[in-house]
């Protein structure tokens, strides 16, 4: 069972998991067992190859899926909003516009709308959508698409922001804008950020600590601490710490999988 | 300035809106066929009366036959309205409870695979003539509106359910915000195909109930006309019947493109 709120202990922890395994209904064992403690205001990515049981991991978190073994503790959860969730795909709903898909958790929790609007039009501002409130979803581009789902995560101002590749369909100069956009959000509002990615560069780039994955089922195979100067912007992308520190992710993606040759090889 | 001048006959004939004129050249060559068979047959109006002669017909007979039309279309629409209503309202039931489903859902396919022909007499028997053919126009029509509904509610993307039950949405806004807009191209299509059948159930009962006696929609009209040879009548009859489906189906086509024009993709217009 997932359990809502942490022990007091633990005042600094804004999730965390023990152990936690996850084996789908079809018999694929896709995660685990994982370890994690993610702190508050922390931004941490989860960095694996395809299929390693990323998406899983946050959809544990969220609540969405039930471990099959181990403990998931989240940390203030008094309230149905306290979680955003930028799902891999847009997920919007095609019979609203966009205005009305970003409005959807307010209305899900019973706000007005007369009072709802202000802050649908805000994060559609943030993520640069203003101009298309009113369009569908049929008749945005991917990346649109992705902001607006990203948007929706934001419009209920979460603790916790679950993220899993939102902008892996974007184009570099988009991506760029929208990694400094997040960071500034991060920083201005405190958010415990989770951010599942691909990609080496933008891991670093983002985060405070990178968590390597095995393939399936995933586990953690190394942890990177990012401490670069903060705030980040386009010279850290072409700094020499930058580049040290992805190869640093790079070497760790690349043994986490090596790991995992090695180990096939030994049971055969 | 040749060069500038549009091609001609191509783009024309893609510009023409295929599905009209070709229906129609069809009907036109159908009926010039008609005609042509009775008059170089000289086939005597008793048998096959040609397209001109049913026509006359028609305006000849017309108070009689709109009176009847009048009878079988609201027969068709009670039953059509019972259908919608009921074949909802089982799939919403069905959506609450798997339980009433399996008890519920066997006998739902029982009345769908009975054919309505062999369940009128009964009805006739049990209940007033014009409740027995609402009945078997419900019966006909209801389960394309459950079959449909039931895979709408159940064909809702798996993300969106995940993204609901995030915000703790309740059983009702799931319904209301989620299941019901997803199901509803697939509602719409379930009641298409409904309009057409509660006509159908309605002419058969009709027919049924025509052979035990009274009636005066359509159908009895064709059963008498052909006691009476009067077989232009039945033609007149039949055009009509033919005419009101179509009407039907054409309306029912605009309300469910006039509800999904916005988003969805059976609606939307290709792009140039
Ligand atoms: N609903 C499901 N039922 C059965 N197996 C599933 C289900 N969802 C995911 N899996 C399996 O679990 C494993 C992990 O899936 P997951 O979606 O978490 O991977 P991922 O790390 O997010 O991959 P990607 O980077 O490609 O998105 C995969 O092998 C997948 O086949
Ligand atoms: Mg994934």
């Amino acid at each position: 069972m997932v359990e809502l709120a942490l022990p007091p202990s633990d005042a600094h922890a804004a999730v965390r998991l023990r152990g936690v395994t996850k084996v789908y209904d079809n018999g694929t064992v896709a995660l685990g067992p994982l370890d994690l403690n993610i702190r508050k205001g922390e931004f941490v990515s989860l960095l694996g190859s395809s299929g390693c049981g990323k998406s899983t991991a946050l959809r544990l978190i969220a609540g969405l899926i039930a471990p099959s073994a181990g403990t998931v503790d989240v940390a203030a959860q008094s309230s149905s909003q306290a979680i955003g969730f930028v799902f891999q795909e847009p997920t919007l709903m095609p019979w609203s516009t966009i205005r009305e898909n970003v409005r959807l958790p307010l209305k899900l929790a019973h706000m007005p709308d007369a009072q709802s609007s202000a802050r649908v039009d805000e994060a559609l501002a943030q993520v640069g959508l203003a101009d298309f409130a009113d369009a569908y979803p049929r008749e945005l581009s991917g990346g649109m698409k992705m902001r607006a789902s990203l948007a929706r995560a934001l419009v209920t101002e979460p603790d916790i922001l679950l993220m899993d590749e939102p902008f892996a369909a974007l184009d570099e100069i988009t991506r760029f804008r929208l990694n400094n956009d997040l960071l500034t959000l991060w920083r201005e509002l405190g958010k415990t950020v989770i951010f599942v990615t691909h990609s080496v560069f933008e891991s670093v780039y983002l985060s405070q600590r990178v968590v390597v994955m095995t393939s399936r089922p995933g586990r953690v195979s190394a942890e990177c601490r990012i401490e670069a100067a903060e705030p980040r912007d386009d010279a850290f992308r072409t700094s020499v710490a930058y580049a040290g520190y992805c190869r640093d992710v790079s070497q760790a993606l690349m043994q986490a999988s090596d790991a995992q040759v090695s180990a096939a090889k030994a049971q055969a | 300035m040749k060069g500038l001048e549009p091609l001609p006959s191509v783009d024309r004939a893609s510009a023409m809106p295929g599905s009209i004129v070709w229906p129609v050249v069809v009907f036109i060559a159908g009926i010039v066929l008609w005609d042509l068979v009775v008059r170089i047959g000289e086939i005597p109006p008793y048998l096959l009366p040609g397209p001109l002669l049913v026509f006359k017909t028609l305006i000849a007979d017309w108070p009689i036959l709109s009176e009847s039309l009048g009878v079988t279309l609201l027969t068709a629409l009670e039953g059509f309205i019972a259908a919608a209503i009921g074949g909802i309202a089982l799939a919403l039931l069905f959506n609450q409870s798997k339980w009433l489903e399996y008890a519920l859902l066997p006998y739902a396919i029982v009345l769908q695979v009975t054919p309505v022909i062999a369940i009128a007499p009964l009805m006739l028997i049990y209940l007033p003539q014009q409740t027995a053919v609402v009945v078997c126009a419900w019966i006909v029509a209801f389960f394309p509106v459950l079959a449909n509904t039931t895979l709408g509610l159940n064909s809702v993307d798996r993300n969106l359910v995940g993204l609901f039950q995030l915000y703790r949405a309740s059983r009702w806004q799931v319904l209301r915000y989620l299941e019901l807009p997803a199901a509803l191209p697939f509602i719409l299509g379930g009641l298409r195909i409904a309009g057409g059948l509660s006509l159908i159930g309605a002419v058969a009962a009709e027919i049924a109930a025509g052979a035990a006696g009274a009636g005066s929609g359509l159908a009895y009209r064709i059963s008498e006309s052909s006691y009476r040879l009067n077989i232009p009548r039945m033609f007149a009859a039949l055009l009509l019947l033919s005419v009101a489906g179509i009407v039907i189906y054409m309306l029912l086509a605009l309300v469910s493109h006039g509800l999904l024009r916005r988003w969805h993709e059976s609606a939307l217009r290709k792009e140039k």
